[in-house]
């Protein structure tokens, strides 16, 4: 099989991510008023991205326990609001510690 | 306030987006550079792009030399967000507002830039997405470059430490909102729960593709909660 272009890849992943971006603004005038796509796309976000961070986290790390507590002591943060940038170094200094540790 | 005046307010508070984004996007290259992908093809990937999930999910995908037609897939489903955060930005433009800004700040749209644009007091004035634009995503690829260049060079306990950064950024996007809506936060739990079975257990789906796993759990698991707990029909009150 022929080995797939880098260059493609990218390109389609800059095409595809901004059409996405674009297309409402210039098609959908009004609102949507279907209920179950409002409510299912309402909820992709946050279902997308939670079956991202689990378990790919604890895969991420050298130690999977270090993965596992920056997940917890994660959570925990932004369930208080510390906000993205916050939440991040909060991660990734306990991931550092961990595995001094461990 | 006169466009300029604007423009530099966008500016400002765009400066502490990108310096989380710099952060964040330093670990998206290390995943990048997996991909076997350099720094100035991360860079330009990055400036167009500026998606932390849809930009992992496909380095991750270039990385297994997955096709071609699984990117279109996995960039729909990650950034499915964006189709609604781009329509609630529709609703906030003055009638006035030619095609071709609503378009650019559409190409503008990421999560921090909807969070500030659809707070912006009033009709949305272009120009505050695009200074908020001009600061942030230079330095999103900025450090998608660096994490590049730098992930040979830093020693593999600190790559390993700035790898979660990424999950930290996806965490501080859900946890906030899973507290206030307790339908999310149900949401949330079973996606973890079911992802995790799903990787390593479920028969057939943990065989699968890292990206059309994520696809199909995502559409399953929406689908079920949207028809469980359908979400209030007053677009305003969904937004917030």
């Amino acid at each position: 099989m022929e080995t797939p272009s880098i260059a493609i890849y990218i390109l389609i992943m800059i095409l595809v991510t901004n059409l996405i971006r674009i297309l409402p603004l210039t098609l959908i005038r009004g609102q949507i008023k279907n209920r179950f796509l409002r409510s299912f796309l309402y909820y992709v976000p946050y279902v997308t991205l939670a079956v991202m961070t689990f378990p790919a986290i604890i895969d991420a790390t050298n130690t999977p326990i270090a993965g596992a507590i920056a997940l917890v002591l994660g959570i925990i943060a932004a369930w208080f609001n510390l906000g993205l940038f916050p939440v991040s170094l909060i991660c990734c200094i306990i991931v550092f510690v961990c595995e001094l540790i461990f | 306030m006169e466009k300029r005046k604007i423009f530099l307010k966008g500016l400002k508070d765009g400066i502490p987006i990108g310096l989380g984004y710099f952060a964040v996007s330093f670990s998206l290259g290390i995943i990048a550079k997996n991909g076997g992908i350099n720094a100035l093809v991360g860079f330009i990937a990055s400036f167009f792009t500026r998606a932390s999930a849809g930009e992992y999910g496909v380095y991750k995908l270039i990385e297994k030399a997955e096709p071609y037609l699984d990117i279109v897939v996995i960039c729909c489903i990650t950034n499915l967000r964006y189709l609604l955060m781009s329509t609630a930005l529709s609703q906030k433009f003055s009638p006035k507002t030619s095609l071709f800004k609503r378009i650019l700040v559409g190409f503008c749209v990421t999560d921090e830039i909807f969070a500030i644009s659809s707070a912006y007091e009033g009709y949305l004035e272009p120009a505050y997405t695009f200074g908020a634009f001009t600061i942030s995503s230079p330095l999103w690829a900025l450090g998608t470059c660096l994490g590049i260049i730098a992930g040979n060079i830093l020693p593999t306990n600190i790559v390993s430490a700035l790898s979660v950064a990424l999950y930290g950024m996806f965490i501080a996007i859900i946890i906030p909102p899973a507290r206030k809506d307790k339908a999310v936060l149900v949401a949330v739990i079973i996606s973890f729960l079911l992802s995790y079975l799903g990787t390593y257990y479920i028969p057939g789906i943990k065989d699968l593709s890292f990206g059309i796993r994520t696809v199909i759990l995502t559409v399953v698991i929406a689908s079920a909660v949207a028809i469980i707990k359908p979400i209030n029909t007053d677009i305003e009150k969904t937004e917030n």
